[in-house]
Order: structure tokens, then C-alpha cells, then sequence
């Protein structure tokens, strides 16, 4: 190791020595937090369903908000639109290595991650102003269009998890080593 | 190489052949004299021979100049250098912003031509008013505000960030015609100030069930990544400052997660929310977007790493070499398992290869340039760039990392991202005429 590489420790080491004794502990500036406030922000949802929070869908309910909130960019019935072309229903046997392949039902490895991105992200203008119930019936209508659910079934906390999606064991874990 | 030098032809050293076609012992790059001739890109045609045109005042040294600026810009002459767009009309979906490597130098990207990729646009954070929570297995929740992290002691460190889907241009089945600003311009380098996160957990606790950390931004698509907590936490960082500067508001103002040498991606911008869990969430940019394909079928999930890559940043695509003569080739290596220990170059496509100097200083999973001094006569060129790490890692040739990963049925758009993790050699023919085109080789 030759003199003039620098890498974080060494400057912290510097920081440190010429602040003497000062930077020795942390200030302690962070502020408690109650749970409420947490719950406000937690958004967070894993495929074992923690996190997935009260309220149910159908996917009856989902075509209705589908059609009002989601169908000028996502295309009629989910089949793609302009802004968005991936459909977000159907989807074949990947055959190739482009990413434009990847659906739903034939990619995502979880349903939780259906709810968790709508809840997030959708609709694009217009992030977290859906109700949970609203959520729950998109991710069922969607489900139910990709045959992943039944047409009746409704969708909630204990219901999602339990989705199988086809393509669970379809990854490889690139680099081991790093999440150990 | 728009800046030139005339030198009387007897201060040229002679400089010993390394490899074919005209590569030179990097030596001759150590300050001997070795004059460089031939001008490239845009700039006025020199040659040795043609004597230089008479001197005189010019009009600015003539008159006072502008008054100083309180933030300046740069001058009117240097506006070309600029990013490039992948979705200039801000449609709805991802934004790209390109870094333009062959009009830079050095390894320090400049704040406003660091690349963006940008799920949601960038948020108009009020710094006041942000707040960065940190909850789940910790002992005690804190929430941080920008001027509290201000009190905590700092580190800075030089590192490159670059998209997951950086070079994806090369899964194409025939070569993008393009600069080499489209082909890698999803990669940049910054000096990054700010705390660790391993400070402020100090100050949190962690309960020892935890094993990963969700980040998770302010912006408008809530962004977020599922991170491995023991393998990043000696590097990460909440980065406050971009080169010096507070963070641009596309980097992720005020504050973004650093892990240095891990997916772009993962280095989440607006920073609001880190909460250490015993499993990753399984969110769409981890699980769906930067989840390559193989050719199997199958996925790679949790790729994480930023392997070792280098490219030829001059002469490269759009270039002209409009005579004869010595030029310096150079461009840029990284790695994200630490500093680079080699970088090999060929100007017959690979089949000599002569040692690269770098340039010093040689950071771990920073940009680090290369430079070789090259002769050429008018005869056609295949150039390369090839890099190892100090891990032991070496650049693939684009054969063996198609024969691995596959390649794309169709040649795809040249912004496309969304095939990842391609780090292969990059090969530049200059033809007779001097012209420089991406070629596979």
C-alpha cells in the first residue's frame, strides 16, 4: 500500500486527531420518535406480509379504479399504453434476455411487491393518495387478470402472502458473499 | 484533444514500441519532452510544419473583464459540454442525464454533468424541514435533521457512482453508433462528504437480528433499496456534500445514502427513512428493475456490485484524428471491489497489449486514468482499454461476457437502461482517414 492513497478511514483518523478528544462520541442530536409518528412514514412491506396494513380489495372493485386512475397510462385492460408499454397483463415465456420481457406474471418473484409498488409510487402523478382499500383492490385486479388469484377472491393482509407467483425460485443470487 | 503543443522536432525523444500498431512504453508520458502533435475533435488543424500566425493583443486583453460573480458558471464557450437526455420531455417513467466523458479530464465529474438516473424527478427539498428517521432493529428510533448531522463528524471520500444499467448499450447484437458519453456516460465521480451511518447507529443501537437496512427517499416514487447491513456498513455514508458543495438537487439533495462501489440505484437519493429489518423487502427496483436477465431464463437477483470496467475516453467515437502523429490515449477505470491495479491497452484489437500509466492518486472504487502514448501513422486501429482490480478481477472481452450473459435479439435505443451490469472491454476503430467508430472486436 503505497503513501498517497486515501480511503474514508484515513481522514476520519485525521478528523479525529485534530479534534482531539471532541469527536471521541457522538453528539447524541437525534431526537426520540414516538410509534405514531414511525407508522406515518413506515411504508416498508415484505414478502411475509409485515407491514401490509388493515383494509381488503376485489378485483371487481380494482377494474373500476384501474379504469378511472391507471388505464391512460397502463392501456385498456392492462395490455400497455403509450407512457407505459410493459402490460401490466399477460406476458409469455421469456424468451430473451431484454428486460422489456419481464411482467408480472411471469417475472415478479412476490405479490406483496404489486401492493407495495402501487401503494409508493402510483398513480405516477399522484403518489399515496389511494386508500389502502384501494390498493388492495388494484393488486386483486391485477392478480385476478394474470390468473395469479380468482375472479371472487378478495385480497387483504392474510390473503396476499399467501400468492404464489410462478417465477419464486426463477433468481440467482449474484454475489453470495455480499448479503451474508 | 483539443489542446496541442508544437515542440521543435529535436526535443521529441524516441519512445520504444510496447505493442502493435504503434503503442508506446508509457515512460515516454513521464514529463521527458515528448511532444504531442495532431489535433483532434473540433479544434483548429496545427502542424509541426506550418509556422504559428503572428502574435498580437486581442480584443479581452484589451479592457477590463467582467465584473465576479457571488456563484460563478462556466464560460459561453464551453456551454456544448453538457449532459445528455434520455427523456428530455420529462414524460411520465425515468429520466437519464448522461456524463460527457470525452469533453472531460481528470476524474472529478463536475456537479452539474454528474449523471442522474431519476425515477421521479427531482423533489424541491426544503432542507429545514427534512427529516431523516432511522428505526426498526435498533435500540432507540432517531429522527436527524440536516443542521443536526452538520454537528457529527465528517468524512469525505472520492468515489464513482454509476447506474446498474451503465454500458447496457453493449447487449446490443450489432455496435451503437454512438459517443462514448452514451455508451458509459451513467457513470461519474465525486468527492462525497458526510457522516457514517455507522456513526449515527452508534447512536441508535442495533438489535443483532438485524441484517439489512431499507433506504428509502422523499421522492415522489418513495424510492426505495433493501441493503445488506454487515457488507456496507463500514463504508456507507449520508453524504451532505457533492465535491465540496451541498449535493445537487438531482444527486439527491439534501442528503442521499453512499455505498460506495453498490448499484447506483442503491445509493438512494433524498435520504428520509432507514429502517434495519432481518430480511430484505423484496420492493420493485430490487426484486423487477435490477434483476438481469440470463439467457437461461433465469434472473440474477441481488447483484449489487459494480465490477471492474475501463473505456477510452480520447480518441473515441466522434473524434477525428486529423493527422499523423502522437497522441495520448486515455480514459477512465473503476472498480467497485477496490483500486484498480492494471489497465492494459491494445491498438490492434487485442492482440498486443501494452501497460497503461494511472494517474495518480490511485483510490479504491474510484475513477482512476489511464493515459498511453500512441503513434499513429494513418494505418487502421483497433483500440482497447483493459482493467484489472486489486481483487484480482480483470475486464472481460465482449465475447466471453456475451458468452455468459447473452446479448439482445434487436439492437435497442441507445437511453435504454434496463439491461444491466455489462462491464466488457469497449473497442474504437480509427479508420485511415482518422475517423473513430465503436466496433465489436
Amino acid at each position: 500500500m503505497s503513501m498517497p492513497r486515501l480511503d474514508a478511514s484515513t481522514v476520519l483518523l485525521a478528523l479525529v486527531l485534530c479534534a482531539g478528544s471532541a469527536f471521541a462520541e457522538a453528539p447524541n442530536l437525534g431526537k426520540p420518535v414516538d410509534p405514531a409518528s414511525i407508522a406515518a412514514w413506515d411504508i416498508s412491506i415484505h414478502p411475509d406480509g409485515a407491514g401490509l396494513p388493515a383494509g381488503s380489495g376485489t378485483p371487481a372493485e380494482g377494474a373500476r379504479i384501474y379504469a378511472a386512475k391507471c388505464a391512460t397510462c397502463h392501456g385498456q385492460d392492462g395490455k400497455g399504453g403509450a407512457v407505459s408499454p410493459t402490460p401490466l397483463i399477460g406476458g409469455g415465456p421469456i424468451t430473451d434476455i431484454s428486460a422489456s420481457m419481464k411482467t408480472i406474471s411471469n417475472f415478479w418473484p412476490y405479490a406483496t411487491t404489486v401492493f407495495d409498488y402501487i401503494r409508493r409510487a402510483m398513480p405516477w402523478q399522484q403518489p399515496m393518495t389511494l386508500t389502502n382499500d384501494e390498493v388492495y383492490a388494484l393488486t386483486a385486479y391485477i392478480l385476478a387478470a394474470n390468473k395469479l388469484i380468482g375472479e371472487n377472491d378478495t385480497l387483504s393482509a392474510e390473503t396476499l402472502p399467501k400468492v404464489r407467483m410462478p417465477n419464486r425460485d426463477g433468481f440467482i443470487i449474484r454475489f453470495p458473499d455480499l448479503i451474508k | 484533444m483539443s489542446q496541442h503543443r508544437r515542440r521543435p522536432r529535436n526535443n521529441q525523444i524516441s519512445v520504444e514500441a510496447v505493442a502493435g500498431n504503434g503503442l508506446l512504453d508509457r515512460r515516454a508520458l513521464l514529463g521527458r519532452g515528448l511532444a504531442f502533435a495532431g489535433a483532434m475533435t473540433t479544434g483548429a488543424t496545427a502542424s509541426l510544419a506550418a509556422a504559428a500566425e503572428p502574435l498580437a493583443e486581442p480584443p479581452w486583453s484589451l479592457e477590463p473583464g467582467a465584473a465576479i460573480v457571488p456563484y460563478e458558471v462556466r464560460s459561453r464557450f464551453e456551454k456544448s459540454v453538457a449532459r445528455t437526455l434520455g427523456n428530455p420531455n420529462f414524460r411520465p417513467g425515468a429520466q437519464g442525464a448522461r456524463t460527457p466523458h470525452h469533453l472531460l479530464n481528470g476524474t472529478i465529474t463536475p456537479g452539474g454533468l454528474h449523471f442522474v438516473v431519476s425515477w421521479g424527478g427531482a423533489p424541491d427539498i426544503d432542507p429545514d424541514a427534512h427529516r431523516l428517521l432511522i428505526h426498526g432493529l435498533v435500540k432507540r428510533p432517531l429522527i436527524f435533521t440536516l443542521d443536526t448531522l452538520g454537528r457529527y463528524p465528517m468524512v469525505s471520500r472520492i468515489t464513482f457512482l454509476e447506474c446498474g444499467g451503465n454500458s447496457a448499450p453493449l447487449f446490443s447484437p450489432e455496435p451503437i453508433q454512438d459517443s462514448v458519453q452514451a455508451l458509459h456516460g451513467l457513470a461519474s465521480c465525486a468527492e462525497w462528504t458526510g457522516v457514517k451511518l455507522s456513526t449515527l447507529l452508534e447512536e441508535t443501537g442495533i438489535d443483532p437480528t438485524a441484517k439489512w437496512f431499507i433506504a428509502e427517499g422523499a421522492d415522489a416514487p418513495h424510492l426505495s433499496r433493501s441493503v445488506p447491513l454487515k457488507t456496507t456498513l463500514d463504508d456507507a455514508m449520508v453524504a451532505l456534500y457533492q465535491n465540496g458543495e451541498r449535493l445537487m438537487p438531482a444527486n439527491g439533495y439534501p442528503m442521499r445514502l453512499l455505498l460506495p462501489g453498490f448499484e447506483g440505484n442503491m445509493n438512494v437519493k433524498y435520504l428520509r427513512r432507514i429502517k434495519l429489518v432481518d430480511e430484505p423487502a423484496m420492493g420493485y427496483w430490487e426484486s423487477k428493475i435490477y434483476a438481469p436477465l440470463l439467457p437461461n431464463g433465469k434472473a440474477y437477483q441481488f447483484y449489487f456490485l459494480q465490477e471492474v470496467k475501463s473505456f477510452i475516453t480520447r480518441p473515441s467515437p466522434g473524434m477525428a484524428l486529423k493527422e499523423p502523429g502522437l497522441y495520448e490515449i486515455s480514459g477512465i477505470a473503476f472498480s467497485g471491489a477496490g483500486r484498480i491495479s492494471k489497465v492494459m491497452i491494445s491498438a490492434d484489437a487485442g492482440q498486443s497489449w501494452g501497460e497503461a500509466a494511472l494517474q495518480e492518486p490511485v483510490l479504491s472504487k474510484s475513477f482512476t486514468r489511464f493515459h498511453m502514448p500512441w503513434r499513429w501513422d494513418r494505418s487502421p486501429a483497433t483500440l482497447q482499454s483493459r482493467a484489472w482490480d486489486e481483487a484480482g478481477n480483470v475486464q472481460p472481452t465482449r465475447a466471453q461476457f456475451v458468452a455468459q450473459r447473452g446479448e439482445l435479439k434487436k439492437v435497442p435505443p441507445a437511453a435504454a437502461v434496463l439491461n444491466q451490469h455489462c462491464n466488457c472491454i469497449t473497442s474504437w476503430t480509427v479508420d485511415e482517414k482518422g475517423e473513430v467508430r465503436h466496433v465489436y472486436a
